[in-house]
């Protein structure tokens, strides 16, 4: 049995959050994934995030589809209900769930076989509906559950590790959310936690449909020379764009910064993304300079990561279909059911 | 020539159209008169694939018995039709009526000459009086509808009244339309021998039924039922399933201050993400479900196997239509029975109903959503194209007012902070029902994972093969409990002892039913049986098993619930005949009751003598 529950011991020392939880109270299961797996490194990044924002695990819910990456959610925040759901199908179980009840957060985790092949539609189709959620694709180039068959992120001419070199276009799904109307893309990578985390912080905050590709070294399968997701080459390629600080609302700004070195952008919630530029002059609320970017780095053989495109105030799919503020699930029979007069008028009506 | 047929308020009438003609308003107005009179009428759609041009039937079959299967044949024809008219001639009974647009000459070679030929220069009428050609089209099918009812002696307030219902709100059309119907109506008095052999009479024979097709009604009955989720891909013959739920909601779920709406509808990308969302709606404690068609069932395999072995309520909506592949998409067939019931890989088995009118639908349609959250597993309502989409006249809708929403073994904060411990798939009152929890509930207890792997009854992970026979074991045991919860199937003894029985579902009961009468008065007496749903209850097989023989009557090739019932009732597949209707028409009673009397006969001929002493 591959179920290792940890035991629940607290030190009494352990630092606590607003609502008075540990670090611990934000974990889940002991992983089961390969030791040096990328996805674990982001299992960790969600848990200090969320602990980080101080939220309630038990108002998260984690869906995910199959894949290595999606059996991370097991891996963290226990105390959420999570879905571990079809290959590729997670966005639509995600897009239900959010229907049900506008009221959680919904952390959707997926790798690059799950969301750039065989769930490609829903993946565009959940970003383009607007669903309020926080999308991480674990990243690895590779099918890691099915043994290292390439994926359809895998990079032109990447070798895989037995040899055979990828002729086919990659499909890069930051770019592709940034078109599809994300109002949230950023690129990250599993190797780097001090850029990783507030990025999952920002999302999380974020009120609309927020993208994440996080690049997540496959150590089994595609982490050898010639592999374009490997620590070392993302490492030497990693470009990033800016270094992102979020500050919670209310909470006191105590750096300084010299004019132009930060861009702050303040999203709904009233959190403030400080952003600190290490790179080109790129507005991050501009969304075709966000892709403009993307494509230019890319062209320059580099990966781009950072904030790319944010909008401020998003709007979601419950505020496009009009729904009433009281999430769906919790309405009775007296919300819900016409009852017998209503039913008597349509009879007559088709009398 | 035969005598030209006479019947009063029993007869068929079939209209030969032209997809998109303007004709569907015209030939609704003749059938909600004669309803009018008080004379039940069963009327059937037969149209094509097509938004244009193509031919479209339309059968009204008069009954004042109130026989709402079709009968088989056709009386009189008006054949508006060119491009169909040597078959829509054809299909006329001997001593039938033809009613036809004579402004320009036919060749005697054309018609029949055992059937009464009625010419009605139609063109030449609406040319005279109107200029506008989109007038002169749409005005020309109320002509006929004028000259139809001065032939058959209709009531012309029932036509007029029927008129004035169908442009409320746009009253300024009334007059136009009374003025074309006016002048049928004395085009054919002063030059046809009216009324001909066929008639109408005022009746009380329609009471206090209704008349709505059962993709509205089963729409209804999703609301008040409590879906608050929809998510769907169009897909004839269900698309207006899910736009009836929109129409609905739209009057009766708006939150009454602010309009917000107390439903979310979806339209998907496809199938497997209306299913999706359905399965994710309901995971997180909403009434969800999708409307779709055999194709759409296809697509959705995998995620039914994930909601059955995850235990996730969710409903489904299949209109069945006339498969494999695209089939015939227009058309009826009951051919989903199998890929329904098995749905998806593995060892799977899904509650199925089989609703028989828009009665049915409406009250199934609901109760589909406490069979779901009940049982915790997908659940069918299997229409077809033939209840989905047509008007039948049927009993009114009916609702318990104390009536409350069957959510299920949910626990909520309070239940967790009672029970000592939560497993999500334990069996603790031992009918194979677990209890579950909604996400976000409580912040220590009762949250677990959910997977379609296979897991423990706690919902641990494990590939470990005891937990996984138990798990499927307790799934059994659901299923078995699901018999007892779903609707119980309707015997109706045969008047005199039947060593015979017939079995039959869905939207074959009308024609059955008509069938067995005059199986009836011929003396062939048999008992029958109506099932209503799937896994079958008890009864099921006490029936087969007091016959010598039962016939299984269905509208698919490969009777495909014959094949359930020797599955899972382990029953001798030599006692089982089948009767199959698969053209893609609705089956009719003619063909039911020859089928039938073609093979019982021989039974029913056989000499059984006692030895003589
Ligand atoms: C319908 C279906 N087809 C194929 C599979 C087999 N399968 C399991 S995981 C996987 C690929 C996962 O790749 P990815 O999403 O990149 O996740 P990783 O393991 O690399 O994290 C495949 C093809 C499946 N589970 N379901
Ligand atoms: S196979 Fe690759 S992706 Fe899967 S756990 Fe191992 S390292 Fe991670
Ligand atoms: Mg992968």
């Amino acid at each position: 049995m591959s179920y290792l529950p940890k035991p629940k011991l607290h030190h009494p020392k352990l630092p606590t959050n607003a609502i008075g939880l540990t670090r611990r109270d934000y974990e889940g299961a002991i992983s089961t994934l390969c030791a040096g797996c990328g996805h674990d490194s982001i299992s960790a990044a969600i848990i200090q995030a969320c602990f980080n924002l101080s939220l309630p695990p038990h108002r998260i819910a984690k869906l995910s589809g199959i894949g290595c990456s999606s059996k991370t959610p097991t891996y963290f925040l226990g105390a959420a209900h999570g879905f571990n759901s079809v290959h590729g199908r997670m966005p639509s179980v995600l897009t239900g769930a959010y229907l049900a009840n506008r009221e959680l957060i919904y952390l959707g985790v997926s790798g690059d076989g799950d969301s750039a092949s065989i769930g490609f539609g829903q993946f565009a189709h959940s970003i383009r509906r607007g669903v309020n959620m926080t999308y991480i694709v674990e990243n690895n180039g590779v099918y890691g559950l099915t043994k290292g068959q390439f994926s359809a992120t895998s990079d032109l001419g990447s070798v895989a590790k037995k040899g055979a070199v990828n002729t086919d276009q990659p499909i890069d799904l930051a770019a592709i959310a940034v078109q599809l109307g994300a109002t949230f893309v950023a690129r990250s990578f599993s190797g780097d936690k001090e850029q990783l985390v507030p990025l999952i912080e920002a999302a999380l905050l974020h009120e609309g449909a927020a993208f994440l590709d996080v690049i997540s070294p496959c150590v089994a399968f595609n982490n050898h020379p010639g592999s374009t997701k490997s620590y070392d080459y993302v490492r030497e390629h990693n470009d990033a764009l800016n270094r992102l600080d979020v500050m919670l609302p209310r909470q006191e700004i105590t750096a300084s910064y010299a004019p132009g070195e930060v861009t702050e952008v303040t999203q709904h919630d009233g959190s403030v993304l400080r952003l600190r530029k290490l790179h080109a002059d790129h507005d991050p609320t501009d969304r075709a300079s966000a892709m403009h970017q993307i494509m230019e780095r890319k062209a320059a053989g580099e990966i781009l990561t950072g904030l790319i495109y944010v909008d401020p105030n998003p709007t979601a799919l419950h505020e496009h279909l009009g729904t009433i503020p009281a999430p769906l699930n919790a309405l009775g029979d007296a919300e819900l059911c016409p009852g017998v007069e209503a039913l008597d008028r349509i009879n007559a009506s088709l009398r | 020539m035969p005598q030209p047929i006479t019947a009063t308020n029993d007869f068929v009438v079939k209209f030969a159209n032209v997809n998109g003609s303007g004709s569907a308003s015209a030939n609704g107005l003749f059938a909600k008169s004669i309803m009018r009179m008080g004379v039940p009428i069963a009327s059937r759609n037969i149209f094509p694939s097509n938004i244009q041009g193509l031919p479209t039937w339309f059968e009204v079959r008069v009954s004042e018995a109130g026989h709402m299967g079709r009968r088989g044949g056709v009386d009189m024809m008006v054949a508006m039709n060119p491009q169909t008219w040597d078959r829509d001639v054809a299909e006329i009974e001997p001593g039938g009526y033809l009613f036809y647009d004579s402004t320009r000459p036919m060749p005697k070679s054309r018609f029949r000459d055992d059937i009464t030929v009625i010419g009605v220069p139609l063109t030449e009428i609406t040319n005279a009086a109107y200029s506008d050609p989109r007038q002169r089209q749409l005005f020309k099918n109320i002509v006929y509808l004028g000259a139809l009812s001065a032939l058959l002696d209709m009531e012309v307030e029932a036509v007029q009244q029927s008129i004035a219902a169908q442009f409320k709100g746009k009253e300024k059309l009334i007059p136009a339309n009374f003025a074309a119907l006016e002048m049928g109506r004395d085009w054919a008095q002063q030059n046809l021998a009216c009324p001909i052999g066929l008639r109408l009479k005022r009746a009380d024979a329609v009471g206090d039924r209704i008349f709505v097709d059962g993709n509205q009604a089963a729409a209804l009955g999703a609301v008040y039922g409590g879906a608050t989720v929809c998510a769907w891909y169009p897909i004839t013959p269900s698309t207006s399933l899910a736009e009836a739920f929109e129409k609905h909601c739209g009057r009766l779920r708006k939150d009454p201050e602010t309009g917000a709406k107390r439903y979310a509808i979806v339209q998907a990308e496809d199938e497997l993400a209306s299913i999706g969302m359905v399965v994710g709606a309901a995971w997180n404690g909403a009434r969800a479900f999708t409307a779709t068609s055999g194709p759409g069932v296809s697509l959705m395999q995998e995620f039914l196997g994930l909601a059955y072995f995850a235990e996730i309520p969710a409903v489904l909506f299949d209109v069945q239509r006339a498969g494999p592949s695209t089939g015939m998409p227009t058309r009826t067939q009951q051919s989903d029975v199998l890929s329904a019931a098995y749905a998806s890989h593995g060892d799977t088995k899904h509650v199925l109903l089989f609703p028989e009118d828009p009665n049915e639908c409406f009250a199934f349609g609901a109760d589909a959503f406490d069979l779901a959250d009940r049982l915790q597993t997908p659940i069918f309502v299997m229409l077809d194209l033939d209840i989905g989409m047509n008007d039948w006249l049927c009993a009114p809708f009916a609702w318990d007012p104390d009536r409350r929403m069957d959510r299920g073994k949910v626990l909520t904060a309070a239940d967790l902070e009672m029970v000592a411990g939560f497993g999500r798939y334990r069996d603790v009152d031992g009918d194979g029902i677990p209890y579950r929890t909604w996400p976000g509930t409580h912040p220590e207890k009762g949250a677990f994972f959910t997977r379609g792997t296979s897991r423990d009854r706690e919902a641990r992970y494990t590939e470990d093969g005891g937990p996984y026979v138990d798990n499927m074991q307790r799934l059994l045991k659901k299923l078995r409990t699901a018999r007892s919860l779903v609707p119980r199937p309707i015997a109706t003894p045969a008047k005199e002892k039947a060593r015979d029985g017939v079995i039959f579902y869905g939207s074959t009961s009308a024609a059955m039913r008509e069938a067995l009468a005059a199986l009836d008065a011929q003396g062939i007496h048999l008992d029958a049986m109506r099932i209503r749903a799937f896994p079958f209850h008890d009864d099921v097989a006490e029936f087969i098993a007091a016959h010598d023989r039962v016939f299984v009557v269905e509208q698919n090739r490969d009777a495909q619930l014959r094949t359930l019932l020797i599955n899972e009732e382990e029953i001798d597949p030599a006692r089982l005949v089948p009767v199959l209707h698969y053209d893609g028409t609705p089956i009719t009673a003619r063909f039911i009751r020859a089928a039938i009397a073609d093979r019982a006969s021989t039974a029913n001929v056989l000499p059984f003598r006692k030895a003589t002493p």
